[in-house]
């Protein structure tokens, strides 16, 4: 297949007349009227990526063909429906689908979020939103926890899925048990039986599906990403409980517990979602951070940490894949490259409509991914470097009590003043919600005026005769 | 209670946008509607009324001039801010996320041109 390509492009190369850009691409390698595109997962990258390629179409006048492969009955309660993640819609992805014109119902979103606490052992302050408004989406995945009988709220997979379907693209309930290659097309087999031939094929399956393991097999140069084990467990605590003890804030956590990354506790319905990220993770792990007392004094006083509803050990990234693409193919949000610990979501998106943009308006060539969908990923790979470094400079602060002690009291007083000028604030929100790429996070911790106001309150701190700041606060 | 509700709710009758000040974020309705007035020498004279779906204050994001109408909810309003910094950026990195735009400002000339019909045929 790609020598194929190469040996057209040198052909022209070769030819007299410079040839025009459209010229370049074998039409071969362009989506034409009646193209037909497979969708591996229906998961928010493989909606996304469908819905974005038919709107695009649409607007050109091109009639595309899209089946979407997935298995899963998003309503189910538990695993068989849950994409297993902490289900946290940054407040970036939030503005920027209004922007698009995807707006998210009350019947998908759990629990509307306008502000975080960040809980230590030496306090807890809250931080709120400027323009105090619901920007962050807590939503469950699947039809939440096991067993769960909640009849309001749906699945935000299962919202995203019926976009793309009302867009036109049309769903396979049959398992993907195979992919090879036929004329220069990749064909795939289904457990049912069928062997269909595709001019593109959108793999967007997460790293935690064995569904992957087909394409690594196909000499694409492809490598999926490296993954890490995450926690996550649900807490029935019931609506007015949730609302009571975690407010419509995200709880987030420094707290000196060996190999802890990081922890956060999400309301959501009748439940309450822990997410946690470290390294070796265990169940001695989890219990040492569930009973620190400034985790539990979120819970109600009679909260057994024994009772969660669904409990899960799903695998996350930690570093991008290696070539995502090829002829005809492209990896999609987790199975390509996603964001560092937060926002997934929004790397799905992102990933899924880049590759949307070069399939419509590029190509479906390895080089037309490499010019044109590439870049996308590689921002988010690099950035996650930066990432990286953040999460290691916050690992050494989490383990210094001064350095604690001078966050809790430069944010607080920032909370107690109006206007722009919360820089520590800002820091930590973009940081913990996802909503800015960690360089932004980066480049604003180097401010001289950042700098010097920490190291103003680093100073207030070792001074023995200091004004003490009230940082508990009341939901 | 609706818990799982996004943005932020304005009163019938609040003022969302005031023309005449300065802003760096657009709106988009996510429930109800609002009036887009244009005020002059103490008189009100509404512009056009917009519902579920519709944004507004989007000029704030591409120029920077003031705001050029005021938006007062009628009825219960539910809308959610768009910063202009987060738009540029994503603009930025991603062109076609102004299609949506583009699209409704060109539905808003095109009803304007057929407000200056209407009101030449008039004279």
């Amino acid at each position: 297949m790609t020598s194929d390509f190469k040996s057209k492009e040198s052909s022209e190369e070769s030819s007299e007349t410079v040839p025009t850009f459209s010229e370049k691409i074998p039409p071969d390698f362009k989506l034409e009227e009646g193209s037909r595109v497979a969708v591996i997962g229906g998961g928010p990258s493989g909606s996304f990526f469908a819905y974005f390629l038919l709107n695009m179409a649409e607007r050109v006048g091109l009639d595309l063909y899209i089946d979407i492969f997935e298995t899963r009955d998003f309503n189910s309660t538990g695993p068989p429906g849950c994409n297993m993640c902490g289900g946290i819609i940054s407040e970036t992805l939030v503005q920027t689908l209004a922007t698009e014109g995807i707006e998210l119902p009350h019947t998908v979103v759990q629990r509307g979020v306008d502000s975080y606490f960040l809980h230590m052992d030496v306090g807890s302050v809250r931080i709120e939103t400027p323009l105090h408004e619901m920007r962050i989406a807590a939503v469950y995945r699947g039809g939440g926890p096991k067993r769960n009988r909640d009849q309001e709220w749906g699945s935000f997979d299962g919202y995203l899925l019926k976009l793309a379907l009302y867009k036109g693209a049309q769903r396979v309930d049959d398992r993907v048990v195979g992919v090879s290659w036929s004329e220069g097309r990749p064909e795939i087999e289904t457990r049912g039986g069928t062997v269909r031939s595709y001019d593109l094929v959108a793999v967007a399956v997460g790293v935690n599906s064995p569904t992957l393991k087909l394409f690594q097999d196909l000499n694409l140069g492809y490598k999926p990403p490296e993954t890490t084990k995450t926690y996550i467990c649900e807490y029935f605590l019931g609506r007015d409980e949730v609302g009571h003890n975690l407010g419509s804030s995200m709880h987030t956590f420094l707290l000196d517990i060996p190999r802890l990354e990081f922890a956060a506790i999400v309301p959501k319905g009748n439940y309450a979602t822990v997410c946690m990220l470290g390294y070796k993770i265990d169940k001695e792990f989890v219990q040492s951070f569930l009973k620190n007392p400034a985790v539990k004094k979120n819970f109600p006083q009679d909260w057994d940490p024994a009772t969660a509803a669904c409990q899960c050990s799903p695998r996350m990234n930690v570093s991008a894949a290696i070539q995502p693409f090829g002829d005809r193919i492209v990896f999609l949000g987790d199975s390509g490259v996603s964001r560092l610990y937060k926002d997934g979501i929004g790397a799905a998106y992102r990933t899924a409509k880049a590759a949307a943009r070069t399939a419509l308006f590029e190509g479906v060539s390895s080089e037309d991914f490499k010019n044109h969908f590439w870049p996308t990923c590689k921002s988010l790979k690099n950035d996650n470097s930066i990432g990286k470094l953040i999460f290691l400079i916050v690992g050494l602060l989490q383990k210094i009590k001064l350095a604690r002690r001078a966050i809790l009291r430069m944010v607080s007083k920032e909370q107690k003043k109006e206007g722009k000028n919360r820089r520590m604030s800002a820091v930590l929100w973009d940081m913990f919600t996802g909503s800015a790429p960690y360089k932004e996070v980066f480049f604003r911790t180097l401010h001289p005026f950042f700098l010097t106001n920490l190291l103003w309150n680093f100073a207030v701190e070792l001074w023995p005769f200091k004004k003490s700041v009230s940082i508990e606060e009341e939901l | 209670m609706k818990t799982g509700v996004l943005g932020k709710v304005y009163n019938d009758g609040e003022v969302i946008v005031r023309q005449g000040e300065t802003g760096d974020c657009m709106f988009e309705i996510l429930e109800g509607t609002v009036e887009v007035l244009r005020e002059k020498d103490g008189h009100e004279v509404s512009l056009a009324v917009l519902s579920k779906g519709d944004f507004f204050g989007e000029m704030a994001i591409f120029e920077r001039e003031v705001r050029s109408a005021t938006v007062r909810a009628l009825g219960e309003v539910r809308a959610i801010t768009i910063d202009k910094r987060t738009l540029l950026r994503r603009i930025s990195a991603d062109p076609s996320l102004a299609f949506r735009i583009v699209e409704k400002m060109a539905n808003r000339i095109r009803e304007l041109d057929v407000e200056i019909e209407r009101l030449k045929a008039m004279r």
